[in-house]
């Protein structure tokens, strides 16, 4: 039986008044790239920020680690648990000031400045995400996909046991797409790091996860949870999308491979 | 890097520093009676009884520390607001405690509280406004334990509004004489014979420097939007609180004993993040230096370019500091 880094048990969350996930239970397992799929306002997001405490839990328990994550203090989460954010904000701080911050939830009471070791880390992780030559760049002034990078170097500065990225690659160019889970890949083979994820892109989603979590937008449980095979199936997506597809298999990974298959296609 | 870095950093202090004084000692020389220079040591050490002894310790002196501290309380609070709303267009004025404090004085001017109280009148229903209005901000945006700064903003500028239109209202019916003395309290000025205000602003303003040192890297991390800086394990809310009460305090504080000081707020708090960037460990302090030496200058042009008239300095400190901003803007290509 393999250890569960993160046990989320019969939750259910929303917004206000408006519940938008219901009891939903799931695993993240130690060392696993698990993807949050499901269609728009189905939840993915929701059932992230659940887990960092931005959206509270109406009913059911989040453990990490065997603890629950309320009681866990905000800055001992952050140095176990780092967040990736769907969109980062464009400040007017370079791209190593930005991903120094990184380093804050490690400072002692009355820590002033980065010690050595910070700054070594951050030299590290730029080099691995490859935004080593953008450091003296303003935050602002860099692209998206190179913000992106930059909002992962800073989630590894953290050096956490579990990576939470929110759609890392919605809005970005294929490059960066495959340059951003490329990394994602490689961290979890060569770091172990742990990774829940949203994606929307259902085709990345099969190709760089282990498992998947297909969430319905209807009732707002989750729909099934396993293997890309054993989730993506024609009548799944058609079910959730409600959209006809053909599944066939990328003929590299042999992962499942999603095409659409509607009347209107010129 | 970081040796480099915080190398920076002492250059730039060490500059603001030496500038702040050579402000400080043009503000001490210059004034109807010009005091040269080489005599300010001589009157130091044996010069008690003369009157330029007497101008520099009961004109000079007192009028010199207001300016910095008062100076350096409004960037200071400036500096926080922006950070902690993210917005670069508030500045203290604009969560409404100036409109409380010129409500408070407005009052007190009308119906003659400082005739009872003496001149303490005016600083003290300034005062009072001021914190009235901070206790209303404060209260209506806490809603279930969390404060919602956007609503925090505007309700801020909606009481604004209703304090200056009252105000509008008590000079339109006021007599002549009183709209007078409103007038040039709400122009603000730097002329303050009690040396006890003038010492409660020095420590007001020291104090506020200090405990916003508490939360230097929370302001870094609240660059980033106050959910990334929850994920980087900031107490976000106790953060703001903190930050507010610091920032109104110190604008309180200033307001009511200098009354309205223009752009000071605004305008060097943008000025220094163009020349150290945005990391707050840097920025408070050379942020409250420039302030000082900033509204220094502006009290010495002030008091000397119609002498021996003087203009208020909140009116130098809006021309002249909106003119270097628009001017340095238009030079170098920043984004606020």
């Amino acid at each position: 039986m393999t250890k569960a880094i993160l046990e989320i048990d019969k939750l259910s969350c929303g917004y206000g008044t408006k519940t938008i996930i219901r009891d939903v239970s799931l695993k993240v397992v130690d060392g696993e790239i698990l993807s949050i799929i499901g269609p728009n306002g189905s939840g993915k997001t929701t059932l992230l920020k659940s887990i960092t405490n931005i959206v509270k839990s109406e009913k059911g328990k989040i453990l990490f680690q065997g603890r629950m994550i309320q009681s866990i203090p905000r800055n001992e989460l952050a140095r176990k648990v780092a967040v990736v954010g769907q969109a980062v904000e464009p400040a007017m701080m370079t791209v190593q000031e930005y991903i120094l911050l990184g380093r804050l939830p490690y400072f002692r009471k009355y820590q002033f400045m980065e010690t050595r070791k910070d700054i070594l880390l951050a030299q590290r992780y730029m080099t691995l995400t490859d935004t080593d030559k953008l450091k003296d760049q303003l935050m602002s002034e860099v692209s998206s996909g190179e913000r992106q990078l930059a909002s992962i170097a800073r989630a590894l500065v953290q050096e956490p046991a579990l990576l939470l990225l929110d759609e890392p690659t919605s809005h970005l160019d294929i490059t960066h797409q495959a340059q951003i889970l490329g990394l994602i890949h490689r961290l979890n083979q060569e770091l172990g790091l742990t990774v829940l994820m949203v994606v929307h892109d259902l085709n990345l989603a099969s190709e760089y996860s282990h498992r998947l979590v297909l969430l319905n937008k209807k009732d707002g449980h989750i729909y099934r949870t396993g293997t890309p095979e054993e989730v993506l199936t024609e009548n799944a997506v058609r079910d959730i999308y409600d959209t006809p597809v053909i599944i066939g298999k990328n003929p590299l990974s042999g992962k499942p491979c999603i095409f659409l298959a509607t009347q209107n296609i010129i | 890097m970081k040796n480099r870095k915080v190398k920076n950093w002492f250059l730039m202090l060490l500059l603001l520093s030496l500038f702040l004084l050579m402000v400080c000692v043009l503000a001490i020389c210059t004034g109807s009676a010009g005091i040269p220079v080489q005599k300010i040591p001589e009157i130091l050490i044996n010069g008690k009884g003369t009157v330029e002894h007497s101008i520099l310790f009961s004109i000079r002196l007192p009028r010199l520390m207001l300016a910095l501290s008062i100076g350096g309380a409004l960037s200071l609070a400036g500096v926080l607001l922006q950070g902690m709303f993210r917005n670069p267009l508030v500045e203290p004025y604009t969560l409404g405690i100036s409109g409380g404090a010129s409500l408070g004085v407005c009052l007190n001017i009308i119906f003659k509280w400082y005739v009872v109280l003496g001149v303490i009148a005016y600083p003290l229903s300034g005062f009072l406004g001021a914190v009235l209005v901070i206790a209303i901000v404060y209260s209506i945006s806490m809603k279930k334990g969390d404060l919602k700064t956007n609503n925090m903003l505007l309700i801020g500028v909606m009481i604004s509004f209703v304090s200056s239109s009252v105000v509008m209202l008590l000079m339109a019916i006021s007599h002549s004489e009183d709209l007078h003395s409103i007038i040039f309290w709400i122009m603000g000025s730097l002329d303050e014979p009690n040396m006890i205000l003038v010492k409660i602003a020095v420590t007001v303003s020291i104090a506020g420097l200090i405990l916003s040192y508490f939360f230097c890297l929370d302001l870094n991390a609240l660059a980033l939007g106050e959910e990334e800086a929850i994920h980087l394990g900031i107490q976000t809310e106790r953060t703001k609180r903190c930050l507010f009460i610091i920032a109104s305090t110190l604008t309180g504080m200033s307001v009511s004993v200098a009354g309205i000081i223009m752009f000071v707020g605004l305008i060097v708090p943008h000025f220094m993040r163009m020349f150290v960037g945005q990391d707050h460990r840097i920025l408070l302090i050379s942020s409250f230096l420039a302030g000082a030496a900033f509204l220094t200058v502006c009290d010495v042009i002030s008091r000397t370019i119609v002498a021996p008239l003087e203009l208020p300095v909140g009116v130098i400190t809006g021309i002249i500091g909106g003119v270097i901003f628009i001017y340095v803007l238009s030079r170098k290509q920043v984004l606020l």
